[in-house]
């Protein structure tokens, strides 16, 4: 009967009108000049370092590698991530090409690898974790279900809404990355060249599919890949958001996963099964730039399909929650 | 009222159990076009849980609810086109301003446009705030506009839970005149109410609920009638009066302190009245037997029985909160 297109346009209405989104503006524009100082006093520390040169920084950062691969105190599985930093090192090395070289887009680069895990997930909670609980725990709920519009319309407007809006921060943390830094280093760089393709083939580093990419498109698959991992993240939240009555528990309930996840990824390597947990496929980006995964087996559709399996888990059990459930407050 | 009006909600044996408890054990009741239709019952007694399952917010475990001829449950999309409800409290987005909310509910029903949004306003007389935030706005004035989002759609049935809370005598004066306009326009409303007192003033017919169970649905005053009525005799000497009423056997005796009569009924009642219950065609035999006796009778007074003995009576001193 009723089109969802309107359902949509009220649930835009709520998101931006209660004000979230526009802390999580606020919170990317403290945070992000803060990263850019310090990124910038990294700089000039190298750049006093080895008088400018970045060829001889990297030299000695292969030369720093070589020598804890030989100490015996070292645990096999961290040289193994060694011995694979090392190829690629060697291989920006051979080719002249600095892989830290300070820009607008490289620090974006480098932001959005570390965002993906903790820091976006936590912004997109922030829209994710009240789009349905906050109807609950103010009443509004009971004028929202009593239309003449079935429940799966009002939840599934709320879903878009919220793949919507966390596109939009992916972006706008991307945009504002590159906006704040490109203040300090300038906004050059669209066109460095980026090596990926790394296939990981046990613990040699498969050369044969590397290739280079621009900067921009190398950002532009950077970028989906994190908005994938974000949906994900936005579809447990949602879950978690029909089931739990209070915004609070139910970013705190996913915050703890995340945080747990971040833990566990590290120790990941002696637990194999592990990798069918959300949180440790959460860094698709990693297969990006050829960094080892956390647990042999695991790659780029590996991770997405895992990721995948939650994500429709997740939307599945609030569906059939929504619109079975008994509105009892 | 009519009986011949169509039927608007019907509630057919509906119960419901939560967890293993069932909370509603049995309710039947129907209402139909044009009436006003009281739901009375004290706090607890399943009133709340039986008018969300009125408005699909809780299914039934048994039984059926129809409103003009769809079912509520398997039909929501139709059913609900009918219905305009304030459930519990009228609980809009702080966060907008009352217009902005109104808007929200309208894009939610097809074909309601800025038109009606204005008439719903004006009926409700909230022109002059309607584009503030609704945190700025009084319980009243959140009363009104609950009442202008439960308009918007037209509908043919009105569900109007606990509407008075909150409101000052005036306005309740004013929401009760209002009730009645929309009932004579042809609009079934159906009001829940713990205070006896005014579901007496404002509805035709009522159903009494108690733990879950429908005692008794009829007209208000047809519910009244064939009692047995109050009547205070104040008469001196006391003793000589309270004699001859005890011989003609047409009395019972109560004291203040049975309560049975509401306290406020009894102000101003001289502590030497004389409390009874009578059937009214005696009271003028009565009354002449005491002149008779030279008993000086200074007044008479007849007090209707109001729903809250009534409610008493039938659920056997249940407790009214």
């Amino acid at each position: 009967m009723s089109s969802l297109l309107p359902l949509i346009q009220n649930e835009t209405i709520k998101v931006l009108k209660k004000k979230r989104f526009y802390v999580v503006l606020l919170i990317l524009i403290v945070l992000i000049p803060v990263f850019t100082y310090a990124q910038m006093k990294i700089a000039q520390n190298n750049r006093e370092k080895f008088n400018q040169d970045w060829r001889l920084e990297l030299q000695q950062r292969i030369t720093d590698i070589q020598n804890t691969l030989g100490s015996d105190r070292v645990p096999e599985e961290w040289k193994k991530y060694r011995r694979i930093m090392l190829q690629q090192l060697q291989y920006y090395l051979d080719h002249d090409v600095n892989p830290d070289e300070p820009n607008g887009v490289t620090f974006t680069r480098t932001f959005m690898d570390n965002a993906v895990t903790l820091f976006i997930p936590l912004l997109v909670m922030a829209i994710a974790s009240d789009i349905v609980s906050s109807e609950r725990s103010t009443g509004t709920i009971k004028m929202l279900l009593t239309r003449p519009v079935r429940r799966w319309k009002v939840l599934l407007s709320k879903w878009i809404v919220l793949m919507m809006f966390t596109g939009i921060i992916v972006i706008l943390t991307a945009l504002l990355a590159y906006l704040i830094s490109g203040m300090v280093f300038g906004y050059g760089g669209w066109t460095f060249p980026i090596f990926t393709g790394f296939a990981l083939s046990g613990t040699e580093v498969n050369f044969d599919t590397v290739h280079i990419v621009p900067s921009w498109m190398y950002m532009l698959m950077q970028c989906g890949l994190i908005w994938f991992s974000s949906v994900v993240v936005a579809a447990l939240g949602f879950m978690i958001s029909v089931l739990v009555r209070s915004t609070a528990a139910s970013i705190v309930t996913l915050m703890a996963t995340l945080i747990a996840g971040s833990i566990l990824y590290n120790m990941a390597s002696s637990w194999p099964t592990a990798k069918y947990l959300f949180m440790i496929n959460l860094k698709l980006t990693d297969y990006l730039a050829g960094t080892p995964a956390p647990v042999e087996g695991m790659s780029l559709p590996f991770s997405l399909g895992v990721l995948a399996v939650w994500g429709i888990a997740g939307l599945f059990v609030a569906f059939r929650v929504f619109t079975k459930q008994d509105i009892l407050n | 009222m009519n009986s011949a009006a169509a039927i608007v909600l019907s509630v057919q044996q509906v119960k419901k159990m939560i967890g293993r408890k069932l909370i509603i054990k049995n309710v039947t009741f129907d209402v139909r076009a044009g009436e006003i239709f009281g739901f009375l019952g004290p706090n607890g007694s399943g009133k709340t849980t039986t008018i969300r399952m009125l408005v699909d917010l809780i299914k039934p475990t048994e039984g059926r609810i129809q409103v003009c001829g769809f079912d509520v449950n398997r039909d929501p999309e139709k059913a609900l086109r009918y219905v305009g409800s304030i459930v519990e409290n009228p609980e809009m987005y702080n966060f907008l301003t009352g217009w902005e909310n109104l808007d929200h509910f309208a894009r939610m029903v097809p074909e309601i446009g800025d038109d009606r949004i204005h008439e719903v306003v004006e009926i409700v007389g909230l022109s002059n705030r309607i584009h503030d935030k609704v945190k700025t706005y009084s319980l009243g004035m959140r009363q009104r506009l609950g009442i202008a989002q439960a308009l918007l759609g037209r509908p043919n049935l009105l569900i109007l839970d606990e509407p008075t809370n909150g409101l000052d005598p005036l306005g309740i004066k004013e929401l009760r005149a209002f009730i009645r306009t929309l009932a004579d326009s042809g609009m079934a409303v159906f009001v829940s109410s713990h205070l006896l007192s005014e579901i007496q003033l404002m509805c035709d017919r009522v159903a009494i609920i108690s733990r879950g169970e429908v005692l008794a649905v009829d007209d208000v005053e047809q519910l009244l009638t064939g009692r047995n009525q109050f009547v205070i005799w104040q008469a001196k000497p006391e003793k000589k009066a309270r004699d001859i009423l005890s011989a003609s056997g047409a009395v019972t005796f109560f004291n203040r302190e049975d309560e049975v009569i509401d306290e406020a009924v009894l102000v101003g009642v001289p502590d030497y009245a004389i409390l009874t219950e009578t059937q009214p065609e005696s009271i003028a035999e009565l009354n002449r037997k005491l002149m008779e006796a030279g008993v000086e009778v200074e007044g008479i007074q007849r007090i209707m029985p109001t729903l809250e003995q009534l409610f008493l009576e039938i659920t056997e001193g249940e407790r009214i909160e």
